[in-house]
């Protein structure tokens, strides 16, 4: 039961879907609009369990006295202000909730991100060698569009922006169809693997 | 430079996390922390507000629709899985998610990257108007717009037959194989090239707010 | 140590400071270099501007503050764009953050355009679940969305009176960082329902949506803090995108300064050691 049962839901609900884009009529067009409106809840709940996780170490990491812990003390307080925030006023703006978010959320979240554009260059300097032929069709192929997307581009050569344009609109979406119709045979029959039973590694563990 | 209280903590923070550039140190975690925690609060509230409330409870408690009761039940066997014993019961609930997702993912992926890509590559094999332009005004511009549906392909088909591994890389299939290689690192260089742009972008974008909102030099 | 060793082990922290002063010297100091617009933005502002006044376009935000520098240029402009031309919005958000950040963008653009929220624009929030809550719209918006992002029923706004599905809106504008985003409304309401959609992405994901543009399954897509810029350009205003331009050069300039001085020296060592 604790493998056969979940390896029935898995197949109904992929077969249901499948059918109703097949046959748009009842009963799988019902059964579809359920599952749907089933689906946005129980996705909450695994989201939910994401942030459990997370409290459950960091919680334990202050009890225990782990390493780092006065750190995991400010996560939680953080947590509790905001929620709190959220719970007391709401989340629309003009709220203490919409004040933290942007006050403290944004510029965090953007200058985390932002610290990549430094790792880049220095992975650039570092890495980006013309081993091999194929590598140096990739350098040039970059140094082309980095060139061509940016004015200064168009400032020492007026045509360059063009050559950008005709890498992007060919040879680079021909090379990505390619990947992304490879992704899709490879996302397709894992789906079907998964519907029909063969594919069971998403019920390992626990 | 600004009297904003907001714009001031925002400017410190921004400049906490900065500091990790120097080297990892107690202001960069204790904003790395904050961040993580304020975050996993946002999307719970979020959670709450937009989904559990109006797609949850209303319709359970508030509508009577009954077979709501089901998804609340195999949301809470989501969450035994935060306990040992218990644990198992979270494949329900899973299996719905990954049967559902399975479903979408094999219709969608056929219909958008297999049958209408497909579709696009072979609809225009060769554009006659591009060659006759070509021809009409020889020159650097026409020349690459008549090949250009050429280059399309014959890119697409030697990335795919790169791609097949049942047959080993050699001879004319090796070739061909190896032509493809070549569009794919074109791919990749042009991503490659789009990503620098991306991360520089966030950084103008970080520097901006201290020079323009902060300190108010720009 | 030999030269070429010394600048092959070069301190990060220099690179670093580098790139720093690449990009913090144009914005202070602007060149004003032109701003080219390239074919995929031209496509994007000519779908909207080939709506008629009263269509409905429903703008999906996917995107978080980590990648707000690029986007949320995008998500002002176009919210400018549609209320300059009397379009009604309504928006939804496949990532929570994305719904913050929509709801700012259009309410600093309604006080400048004289917009009401729920007559003219309204925000139905944020579903979990990507792909599956696109194809539930498909069927039903409001039992989806029964109320908007900040709990208030969905009824008791004009804007949302004839709204059942797909079949009442005109154009859908997925704003999108990543997953779910761009990617899921082709696949479901374009590939399903057969609505045109645009995208405003980020560079990093732009080169991979080549392939819908050329099969006329995206009819526009706007590409990072760049094809931001295009498209303030093509409405005439200045915005943070266009105000970036010159430091994005200066600093495409640095990198591949680096790159190329970095082969230098790795083809003299090469050389050197045969």
């Amino acid at each position: 039961m604790r493998r056969q049962g979940p390896l029935i839901i898995t197949f109904i609900t992929g077969a249901v879907i499948i059918l109703q884009y097949f046959i748009p009529h009842r009963p799988f067009s019902d059964l579809q609009q359920l599952f749907n409106s089933w689906f946005l809840v129980i996705a909450v709940f695994a989201l939910i369990l994401g942030i459990g996780n997370l409290s459950k170490i960091h919680i334990g990491r202050v009890v225990r006295r782990r390493e780092h812990w006065p750190y995991s003390i400010v996560l939680i307080v953080g947590f509790v202000i905001m929620f709190s925030a959220g719970v007391i006023w709401g989340i629309q703006r003009g709220t203490p909730f919409y004040y933290i978010f942007w006050n403290i959320h944004i510029p965090m979240g953007s200058t985390m991100f932002a610290l990549l554009a430094f790792f880049v260059a220095s992975a650039s300097y570092r890495a980006f060698r013309a081993r091999t032929p194929e590598a140096t069709v990739l350098l040039v192929s970059a140094i082309i569009v980095m060139l061509s997307r940016v004015p200064l581009g168009n400032f020492i050569w007026k045509d360059l922006p063009l050559v950008g344009d005709w890498i992007m609109a060919y040879p680079n979406m021909a090379g990505q169809r390619a990947i992304w119709m490879g992704i899709a045979l490879g996302v397709v029959s894992t789906s079907l693997r998964i519907i029909l039973g063969i594919e069971r590694t998403y019920l390992s563990g626990r | 430079m600004t009297t904003d209280i907001g714009t001031w903590i925002a400017a410190l923070l921004t400049l906490c996390i900065f500091s990790f550039l120097y080297r990892d140190n107690p202001f960069y975690k204790f904003a790395e922390h904050l961040f993580v925690g304020i975050s996993a609060a946002y999307w719970v509230c979020y959670y709450i507000y937009n989904i559990l409330i109006p797609n949850l409870y209303n319709p359970l408690f508030i509508q009577g629709q009954l077979l709501f009761i089901i998804p609340l039940i195999l949301g809470v066997m989501m969450l035994m899985r935060l306990f040992p014993q218990p644990a198992w019961m979270s494949r329900f609930p899973l299996a719905f998610i990954v049967g559902t997702y399975a479903g979408y993912n094999f219709i969608t992926y056929l219909q958008t990257y297999a049958i209408d890509q497909v579709r696009a590559t072979m609809v225009r094999v060769v554009d006659v108007s591009a060659w006759q332009e070509f021809f009409a005004h020889p020159g650097v511009v026409s020349f690459f717009n008549a090949i250009a549906i050429p280059v399309v392909v014959v890119g697409v088909i030697t990335g795919l037959i790169y791609f097949f591994f049942s047959r080993e890389h050699k001879g004319v299939f090796g070739g061909l194989a190896r032509t493809g290689v070549w569009f794919l690192m074109i791919a990749f260089g042009a991503s490659f090239g789009y990503t620098v742009m991306a991360r520089i972008s966030l950084l103008i974008g970080r520097l901006y707010f201290l020079l323009h909102d902060w300190l108010q030099l720009i | 140590m030999s030269i070429v060793e010394r600048f092959e082990t070069i301190d990060r922290r220099i690179i670093f400071f580098l790139i720093f002063l690449a990009v913090i010297v144009p914005l202070l100091f602007p060149i004003g270099l032109k701003i080219e617009v390239s074919e995929p933005v031209r496509m994007f502002y000519n779908t909207i501007e080939e709506l008629e006044a009263g269509s409905f376009v429903l703008i999906s935000a996917e995107y978080d503050p980590s990648t707000m520098p690029e986007v949320y240029p995008m998500n002002e402009a176009l919210v400018k764009h549609c209320f300059a031309k009397d379009l009604k919005i309504v928006s939804i958000g496949l990532w929570p953050q994305g719904v913050s950040l929509n709801q700012t963008a259009m309410e600093q653009a309604a006080g400048q355009y004289g917009k009401e929220y729920g007559a003219d624009f309204i925000n139905l929030g944020y579903k979990a679940g990507g792909i599956v809550v696109i194809s539930a719209m498909g069927e039903d918006i409001p039992t989806t969305f029964p109320q908007d992002y900040a709990l208030r029923p969905i009824e008791q706004y004009g804007i949302m009176e004839g709204i059942e599905n797909f079949d009442n809106i005109d154009l859908i504008v997925s704003l999108s960082a990543g997953d779910p985003g761009v990617r899921e409304w082709v696949m479901i309401a374009q590939g399903r329902y057969r609505k045109d959609v645009i995208g405003g992405v980020t560079a990093v994901s732009a080169p991979a949506f080549y392939p819908f543009l050329d099969a006329g399954q995206l009819k526009g897509l706007i590409g990072g803090m760049k094809g931001a810029a295009e498209y303030e350009t093509l409405l005439g205003q200045i915005g943070t995108a266009s105000a970036g331009m010159d430091a994005q050069s200066v600093a495409h300039g640095m990198i591949i300064f680096f790159i190329i001085f970095a082969n230098f020296f790795y083809f003299l060592g090469k050389r050197r050691k045969r």
